[in-house]
């Protein structure tokens, strides 16, 4: 099949064709009429030849039309290089329409008929233009034939009518019909190559397309489109002016191709119309029946031939411009052909049977496999695809899908299983061995060329050749070379002289036994000579006989060369002419009669002496033999007498014995054999002897006296000249002398040089007398010499010779001509008197003695290695040459050559091996004789497994036990497996002993122990196994991850601008008219450093402080106490309150010029301390930035190391106090003496995480102040305004405006975070949600990418989780709730301190870097630790219970970042709640900690934020207006109807308060060791007074939530210790473990006092919430005695 | 140290070593920057630097064993400082004069867009860190081009590699707990 484009372009010139005789025809039919007769007459004669020709040979026509088919697929070939031409329209369209259903079948037409188009082009090249004016038709016919095309008209119409029903019920087979038959005649045309019969087709493809023009105008018509004609001419109105001759034949051309064209492409209309003209034209009688019969179409070609209407020459001018499809009719076209499959699924309707219901097996109980999954489009595709075709719905079912097995894939692989279990391999599949073959053409190269010596050279001498026989030689010519033969035999018997030397021996022979018989002669001939002279006998017989036959050998080539002369003789005068110049001279020795005759007869003498003796002693020996054999034929007679005579006896004696014991008598009586009577031996006839060696010495010998005959070739008769010669004589001479002959030399088979071309001589011999000299590259490996006859200029190849390649020793002078012998058995006749070859020859007159000789002859050549010129033999080294040898032996197969037929055979190879009798010793034969050791010594052993690395174990140089001995592998192998002791670990030593066993110690303990968890770090039991359960956890989820972590993606390693958008650029120009140094400058983003590649000191914390805002002021002692400041105090009034808090400092207690407080901020950091300078006053302004050094754990700066660090950087402001520390009052004057004393006013606590998370912090924070702070008064108008500012708004505090960051800013692990979406989790969420996710996040992400969305978690499974799916309300502690059952308020604060108790634990810490893991509340309490988000489920949960209308907000903070609130509406207000602090903000609190607000969650519903703003400040939470908030579940997307993942109830458990007090005395203990451990250079006393008044005061403030009981427990402590300067203050925390404590007590810095007399106090008080939530409070104080 | 940057002129080049575990430095600088080379005015046209570095390294395992990592950068047609060629190589293990050339390539933009705009900003993708081309971690996400060479030109002693079994010469040389890598880097 051709390529879719070939296709359309044939289409398009068919188009174009049929357009054009369309409007041909319709110009002139008339002028055509003369023309047309004459082509149907011819036409209807070819016609007829044709039918005949069918009917006689249908197997002819058979193989004809195959090979019209072969032709056919040439021609295309040739039409589509011939072809050019404009674009034309594609008029098929239309018919294809019109026939969709036949779509398939048309096209396939379509393509065949290029071929036809190809040959009908072919064809008319060759032809002349159309005869014209070959008119000689009558007129009468011509009007006759206007009156059948009227008729023709008529029925045409009808036709066209009656086609467009007709086409679509037209069978596929009954199409190609016509086809077929065109194929036949036009071959059977261009065979002939006739005119006429040219002219004929051609009129009737006129007529086809006429019918088919007027069908498809028809058709045009009725589907109302444009008809081709009318398009047609729109767009071709122009012309071409072009030469008219080409054009001419051009427009032949395509008018042929046209018609032809027309057949195919409407070939059912052409059908159509046949039928129907067959139909009008009544009195032919043909019915429609008929028509359709093979072989009628035929007949009708002939007859519809006489209503042709053919056009003139003028026509084919006509010029047409390109055609152009506007590109929305192509489209429209093409869509009527082209079907594109729909990919909706088909309705079952249309796959079933009219009215039938589908039938579902499963339904029925039957049992139906499940299949394959095909994707539902596809499986649409095929569906509607198959639907479109005819029959489609067979495809399908019962149960209206496609029929197919239940399971259509194969469950075994189709391929054959290589092996059998236990059988061979099947013989199909063996391996068939094929010897290597070596290129012809890769040459094996002389080791060395390039060097001087490597300069080889072999030199081929053709010297010259001789024919013994050859196709010219004439008859004189055999004879003479039979002559020549013979003679040359003679010569060399003569030379051997075999007669005489075997004479001589028989003599010595002779001689030597008559000796011996002398020599003891006298006594006995002993055995041993007995022996030896029988052997010698033997040998003289041999011997003679041997002579003998040499000697008859000789006469008889004496007789036959003497007869050959005589025939030659006899032939020459026969012919009249000599053709050779042999002559044979026989000449006689005479020899002396006498003594001749004497010899002759001794030696008959000597012989008939010998066989005498012989035949004597075989006589004898015979006669011996028959004695022998007499006398035991006698013996046995005698035997067989008696007993005949026993048996006589017998039976006359026992008459009544059994006669069964006779018969075995008797049996065994004829058992024995009766032996033959040996025949006495003839006397040996010594006559007899005599008589037969004088015949024989009369038939082989010369007789005696005869004198010897020698004869003597010689070449010296005259040769007749040729005037002589008769005429077959002359023309086989002439025939002679035309001949040429030269020889070839190739060389490896590649022909190096020819001799020159030498004539043949009468005599046939040809002297070259040439020598080649071969620069040599290659190994020789075959030199050949090919001899070529030529006559006149054309040569043909005689013979070809092999010639050896010489040994290096052979060189050029030493070496003889060699005489190599050549025979051709090419057959050769002449009819003039050369003989010829392989032609039987008689050489007698009479006919007998018929030879069939072949040409032969030798060829006399030489080769040898050349000789340089300072006598060097050109030759290669022997022992390279040798090797080249050796290689070239080793080419072949060493058994292939003696016939068994590879290694593979090896009883073959055995048995040849003992046949042949290889010498086992032979170093040649060593190959094959340790193979045939392996045959014989059983079957070779080969192994039935493979293996890759099969030296594996012989390059282990340690057995593995000793390899996981080695202490130095170990280290390098654990600190490669990242074991968390190694990861870093530098410089393994280089030996073995330099490593302690000590090294390993810690890891072991660490495997060993993991399970049992020391409780002396972790004080409370259960908080062990908590922290080893998150241990656990992490553990398991680290693993899940750490292929993701090893993950990389490009901005991990690149760095790489982003492409600006058109904001961005325009920002950049912005900034370009930007002042250089702005008065306000920003902070610029940093280039990022990934972590991996730092070191210690690499990695700095910058904190700059910059101010401070409320910073508590000193109170002098005197100050009286504050009156009541309790009071009925809720949140809302705190709210009402909160605006006019901000009253004016006033600082009128304090006398001028004495500072109120001098605050400085120490920031603390992985133990390193640093201060800023000291400022004044309580909003003080340092603007100082602090740069502290930070080390990774391990100096492992990887990412997931770094996020790890636990390290929380502490912010503390302090008070300096200056002391007048001057005891003598009389220095006071000259010398100031003070002593400088530090008070904690409050710090900030922020992870490094935290820092590492978001790279940088920036804002103002709350400081975490003591609720109580002796000393100092954080109620700046206390004094004046009293009691209705003492209700302060909770935001009011303590701030500090800070900005954090690292230097270099690292890339922080949000990358890891990145790269976890790309893991996909387990899920138990239904597919269609967590795409649905996916989507609300992606287009969150994009809308508003700062503001956090999630939907969905990770819960502590590692499974993905619906958020809402955590929300869900949860009863808080019973007891918590009774405790105020009055006070809702009261209560909920309570429930608020209790989650905010439970202590914090970010998942970033626990969780290095891998992302949020979100736990159930009741894992939660369980686990009692968590972050933001568990907290504040937790809470919200709590909320839900209490019938409060809560939601959990995602969004961001300072300073944790992304993290999790609580959003409350309270009547009309929203209050945001911190979870892990317990605070609560209004929404309109400017210090509420919450910036961005992203998305609100409940139980029902997740909404995102897509207001303006983010800041809760400004933005509405009322989540029922679609404008502010953009519900997750809408309309679209109802809510499925989530299940929660939390439990139903919690469980409490109520802790135990005795283990509470015993946990209380411990901290005690372990802080107060601690406190003294920090202070080593002073001793550390104890004030125990204040300690218990300390310790009862904390009870009280757990109680009131550590508010507002500061002054009156201050006075309280005032009135106690009236003497003593005290500061402190109590620490409340959650317990977690102890070591957060002692930090916290730490960084407070109380144990700095350093005044010689300073006493401390500490106090604690844990106070125990249910489910182990416990409060502690610490107080520390220092006490210094004023007086 | 010589270059070969067919198109540019005015390359500095900073050089880094990267070792394993067991690898310290005991003399010589870790790090540093060559002057600005301009382009050889023969027919070479290569860019020369001469720039001589000399490092001793003392290690026990030979795991990890150090390279040098050379990049190159220099003035684009807009001023800008951009990279030119990042490579690496071993430091050769045999003591003795070592000639190594080092083919340079930078990483790629990743689309067209970002190559036209980094081009015209002056801004061209560069690696987070050069020490990335001596390791294989994390390397298949980028694609880079080829950009030149540089030759580098070592001499190198070393100190008891036999003591611990390491031979790595082929006669019999002086044996080594500490290795040194000198390398003196010219004109070759």
């Amino acid at each position: 099949m051709s390529t879719p484009s070939d296709l359309r372009d044939k289409l398009r010139k068919k188009r174009r064709a049929l357009q054009e005789s369309l409007g041909k025809v319709k110009d002139d039919t008339q002028a055509l009429v003369p023309s047309d007769s004459d082509v149907t007459k011819e036409n209807e004669r070819t016609a007829v030849e044709k039918l005949t020709g069918r009917g006689d040979d249908p197997g002819e026509t058979l193989r004809r039309s195959l090979k019209a088919q072969r032709m056919k697929k040439k021609k295309k070939l040739l039409e589509e290089m011939s072809m050019e031409g404009p674009p034309e329209e594609e008029m098929v369209n239309e018919e294809i329409t019109a026939v969709q259903e036949l779509q398939h079948d048309q096209e396939e037409h379509s393509v065949e008929t290029l071929a036809e188009e190809g040959r009908s082009v072919r064809l008319q090249r060759d032809l002349p233009p159309l005869p014209v004016a070959r008119a000689d038709s009558s007129l009468s016919e011509s009007s006759m034939r206007q009156r059948m095309r009227e008729k023709l008209r008529v029925a045409r119409s009808k036709a066209a009518s009656l086609l467009q029903q007709e086409a679509s019920l037209e069978q596929p087979s009954h199409l190609r019909g016509p086809r077929d038959r065109e194929t036949l005649t036009r071959f059977d045309r261009e065979t002939d190559l006739d005119v006429h019969e040219e002219e004929s087709s051609f009129a009737a493809r006129v007529k086809f397309r006429d019918a088919a023009r007027k069908a498809t105008r028809d058709k045009r018509t009725e589907t109302g489109l444009p008809t081709e004609e009318e398009a047609y001419k729109f767009f071709t109105f122009n012309f071409d002016p072009e030469p008219q001759e080409s054009r001419r034949k051009d427009r032949a051309k395509k008018k042929t191709r046209s018609t032809d064209d027309e057949e195919n492409e409407g070939e059912e209309d052409e059908e159509e119309e046949e039928e129907e003209t067959g139909r009008a034209r009544a009195r032919e009688g043909e019915d429609e029946s008929r028509e359709r019969d093979e072989d009628a179409p035929l007949v009708r070609d002939e007859e519809e031939d006489l209503f042709i209407i053919d056009q003139s020459a003028k026509d084919f001018l006509e010029l047409k411009k390109a055609d152009y499809i506007g590109y929305n009719r192509r489209v429209l076209r093409e869509r009527e052909i082209f079907f594109t499959p729909s990919t909706r699924p088909v309705p079952a309707s249309c796959k079933l049977p009219e009215n039938v219901q589908p039938r579902y097996l499963e339904d029925e109980g039957l049992y139906v496999g499940e299949r394959p999954p095909v994707a539902l489009s596809n499986q649409n595709i095929l569906e509607n695809r198959i639907l479109k075709e005819d029959g489609g719905k067979k495809w399908f079912g019962d149960d209206g899908r496609i029929l197919a097995l239940p399971d259509p894939i194969k469950e075994s692989s189709s391929r054959p299983p290589l092996y059998h279990l236990e059988e061979e391999l099947d013989p199909a599949l063996q391996t068939v061995y094929r010897k290597p073959l070596k290129s012809k053409y890769v040459n094996r190269y002389i080791a060395g060329v390039g060097d001087t010596q490597g300069d080889y050279q072999l030199d081929v001498d053709v010297s010259g050749l001789i024919f013994s026989h050859h196709p010219l030689f004439s008859k004189e010519h055999v004879l003479g070379a039979r002559l020549a033969q013979l003679y040359d035999q003679y010569l060399s018997r003569q030379h051997k002289n075999l007669t005489c030397l075997l004479t001589d021996k028989l003599n010595g022979l002779r001689n030597t036994i008559r000796n011996m018989l002398e020599l003891h002669s006298g006594e006995g001939i002993s055995h041993v000579t007995q022996q030896r002279i029988a052997e010698y006998k033997q040998e003289v017989r041999h011997t003679r006989q041997l002579r003998d036959t040499e000697q008859e050998k000789d006469r008889t080539l004496l007789k036959s060369i003497i007869k050959v002369w005589k025939e030659l003789k006899s032939l020459r005068e026969d012919k009249g002419c000599t053709n050779t110049p042999y002559k044979l001279y026989i000449r006689r020795e005479e020899i002396q009669r006498a003594l001749d005759e004497q010899e002759q007869e001794a030696e008959i003498l000597a012989e008939v002496a010998e066989l005498q003796a012989e035949s004597e002693e075989d006589y004898e020996r015979k006669l011996n033999e028959y004695k022998r054999k007499h006398e035991e034929w006698k013996s046995w007679k005698k035997k067989q007498k008696t007993l005949k005579k026993k048996q006589k006896q017998r039976r006359q004696q026992s008459q009544d014995v059994d006669e069964e014991e006779e018969e075995d008598e008797h049996s065994e009586e004829e058992l024995g054999e009766e032996p033959v009577k040996p025949e006495a031996p003839e006397k040996p006839d010594i006559a007899g002897l005599e008589q037969q060696v004088r015949e024989k010495a009369a038939k082989i010998r010369r007789k005696p006296g005869e004198p010897v005959l020698v004869p003597e070739l010689t070449a010296s008769n005259p040769i007749t000249p040729n005037e002589a010669c008769p005429r077959g004589e002359i023309s086989r001479r002439e025939d002679v002398s035309k001949r040429s002959l030269f020889v070839k030399v190739l060389y490896n088979d590649k022909e190096v040089s020819r001799t020159d071309s030498r004539s043949l001589n009468m005599d046939f011999r040809v002297h070259f007398g040439q020598i080649f000299n071969l620069k040599i590259v290659n190994w020789p490996e075959s030199i050949k010499l090919q001899i070529y006859e030529g006559v006149s200029s054309s040569s043909s190849l005689i013979a070809e010779v092999c010639v050896p390649v010489p040994e290096s020793s052979v060189l050029t002078g030493s070496t003889p001509s060699e005489e190599l012998e050549f025979s051709s058995n090419q057959r050769v006749t002449f009819n003039h008197e050369g003989v010829g070859s392989d032609v039987p020859v008689s050489f007698t007159n009479d006919g007998s003695n018929i030879q069939t000789l072949l040409t032969s002859g030798k060829l006399s050549c030489c080769v040898s290695w050349a000789v340089g010129e300072d006598d060097i033999p050109l030759a290669p080294p022997s022992t390279q040459h040798g090797a080249g040898m050796h290689s070239g032996l080793r080419q072949m197969d060493a058994i292939a050559c003696i016939g068994a037929s590879g290694l593979n055979d090896m009883k073959r190879l055995g048995k040849w091996a003992a046949e042949s009798r290889l010498d086992p010793n032979d170093p040649n034969n060593a190959s094959i004789m340790q193979l045939l050791s392996v045959a014989s010594g059983g079957e070779v052993v080969a192994p039935d497994y493979f293996r890759l690395e099969q030296l594996q174990e012989e390059f282990n140089f340690l057995s593995d036990e000793e390899l996981e001995r080695s202490r130095r592998f170990r280290l390098i192998r654990l600190r490669s497996q990242e074991e968390p002791e190694f990861r870093n670990f530098k410089t393994i030593p280089a030996t073995e002993r330099e490593i302690s066993e000590k090294v390993f110690e810690e890891y072991d303990r660490r495997l060993k122990e993991g399970e049992v968890i020391d409780t002396k770090e972790h004080i409370d039991a259960h908080r062990a196994l908590v922290a080893k359960y998150l241990q656990k956890v992490r553990e398991s989820v680290i693993n899940r991850f750490l292929i993701s972590k090893h993950h990389y993606i490009l901005s991990d390693l690149v760095v790489e601008e982003e492409v600006p958008s058109i904001g961005v650029l325009g920002l950049n120009l912005f900034k370009l008219a930007e002042p250089k140094r702005p008065l306000k400058p920003r902070r610029k983003e940093r280039k990022k450093v990934t972590a991996q590649n730092l070191s210690d000191g690499d990695i700095k914390l910058l904190v700059n402080i910059i101010r401070g805002y409320d910073i508590p002021i000193r109170k002098p002692h005197t100050s009286k106490p504050a009156a009541g400041s309790k009071g009925a105090r809720s949140y809302t009034e705190t709210f009402t309150a909160a605006s006019t808090s901000q009253t004016a400092l006033q600082a009128s207690e304090w006398p001028l010029g004495q500072p109120v407080i001098r605050p400085f901020v120490e920031v603390s950091f992985q133990r390193t301390l640093l201060q800023t300078s000291t400022a004044e006053g309580p909003n003080p302004c340092w603007n100082e930035e602090l740069v502290l050094p930070f080390s990774a754990p391990n100096g492992d700066y990887s990412t997931s190391s770094l996020q790890a660090v636990r390290d929380e950087v502490f912010i503390s402001i302090f008070d300096e106090v200056l002391h007048d520390v001057v005891e003598d009052e009389r220095e006071r004057g000259s010398s100031v003496h003070t002593r400088i004393e530090r008070h904690w006013l409050g710090s900030i606590k922020i992870p490094f995480s935290t820092i590492y998370m978001q790279s940088r912090i920036d804002g103002t924070f709350k400081l975490g102040t003591p609720s109580v702070l002796l000393g100092y008064s954080k109620e700046r108008s206390l004094g004046s305004e009293g009691g209705y500012d003492a209700i302060r708004s909770l935001s009011e505090g303590t701030f500090l405006t800070l900005f954090i960051t690292i230097e270099p800013q690292l890339v922080p692990g949000d990358s890891i975070r990145e790269k976890m979406k790309d893991v996909k989790f387990d899920t138990q969420e239904v597919e269609r949600l967590l795409l649905a996710c996916e989507i609300f996040e992606k287009d969150a992400g994009q809308r508003y990418p700062d503001r956090p969305c999630v939907t969905t978690v990770v819960d502590i499974n590692g499974k993905t989780v619906f958020i809402t799916r955590f929300i869900r309300p949860l009863p808080p502690p019973q007891e918590l709730l009774d405790a105020f059952p009055n006070n809702s308020q009261e209560a909920t604060e309570l429930v608020v301190r209790y989650v905010s108790l439970i202590p914090f634990l970010p998942d970033s810490v626990s969780f290095a870097g891998i992302c949020d893991l979100w736990s159930t509340c009741d894992q939660f309490l369980t686990l009692l630790a968590g972050d933001e988000e568990e907290h504040a489920v937790l809470l919200c949960n709590y909320f839900l219970s209490m019938g409060k209308k809560a939601w959990l907000i995602i969004g961001t903070a300072i300073p944790e970042g992304p993290t999790a609130y609580v959003l409350t509406q309270e009547q009309n207000r929203y209050l945001i709640w911190n979870p892990s602090t317990g605070q609560y903000y209004g929404q309109h609190d400017t210090f509420c900690p919450l910036q961005t607000v992203g998305c609100l969650v409940n139980a029902d519903n997740v909404w995102f934020n897509i207001q303006l703003y983010a800041t809760p400040i400004r933005m509405s939470f009322d989540v029922t207006k679609p404008k502010f908030w953009k519900p997750f579940f809408s309309r679209s997307f109802p809510d499925p109807g989530l299940s929660s993942v939390q439990p139903e109830d919690l469980v409490y458990r109520r802790t135990d308060k005795a283990y509470a007090a015993e946990l209380q005395d411990r901290i005690e203990k372990i802080l107060r060791e601690k406190i003294m451990e920090w202070r080593p250079r002073h001793p550390t006393r104890w004030n125990r007074y204040c300690t218990s008044t300390l310790r009862q005061f904390l009870p009280k403030l757990e109680m009131s939530g550590g508010r507002e009981v500061a002054e009156e427990h201050r006075l309280e402590l005032q009135s106690l210790l009236g003497d003593y300067r005290i500061s402190g203050f109590p620490l409340h925390l959650p317990f977690s473990e102890i070591r957060p404590i002692i930090e916290a007590v730490y960084s407070t810095g109380v144990h700095n006092v350093e005044a010689p007399n300073v006493e401390f106090a500490l106090a604690v008080y844990v106070h125990p919430y249910p489910s182990n939530v416990l409060s502690v409070w610490v107080y520390i104080a220092s006490l210094v005695r004023t007086r | 140290m010589r270059k070969e940057f067919p198109e540019y002129d005015d390359l500095y080049c900073k050089y880094c070593f990267v070792y394993g575990h067991d690898w310290a430095p005991t003399s010589g600088l870790e790090e540093g920057i060559s002057q600005i080379t301009s382009k050889g005015r023969g027919s070479t046209q290569s860019l020369v630097w001469n720039f001589p570095l000399d490092i001793t390294f003392k290690s026990t395992n030979p795991f990890g064993w150090p390279q040098i990592v050379v990049s190159v950068y220099g003035p684009d047609t807009f001023g800008n400082d951009v990279v030119r060629g990042y490579g690496a190589v071993h430091i050769p293990f045999t003591p003795g004069k070592h000639t190594r050339t080092i083919p340079m390539f930078v990483p790629e933009s990743t689309s067209r867009l970002q190559k036209f705009t980094s081009w015209l900003m002056g801004r061209r993708p560069e690696y987070t860190d050069p020490k990335v081309v001596a390791q294989g971690e994390g390397r298949e996400v980028t694609r880079v081009r080829s950009q030149g060479f540089v030759t580098l030109q070592f001499s190198i002693i070393t100190k008891d590699m036999k003591k611990l079994g390491y031979d790595t010469t082929s006669g019999e040389q002086a044996p080594a707990t500490r290795l040194a890598g000198t390398e003196q880097p010219y004109r070759s």
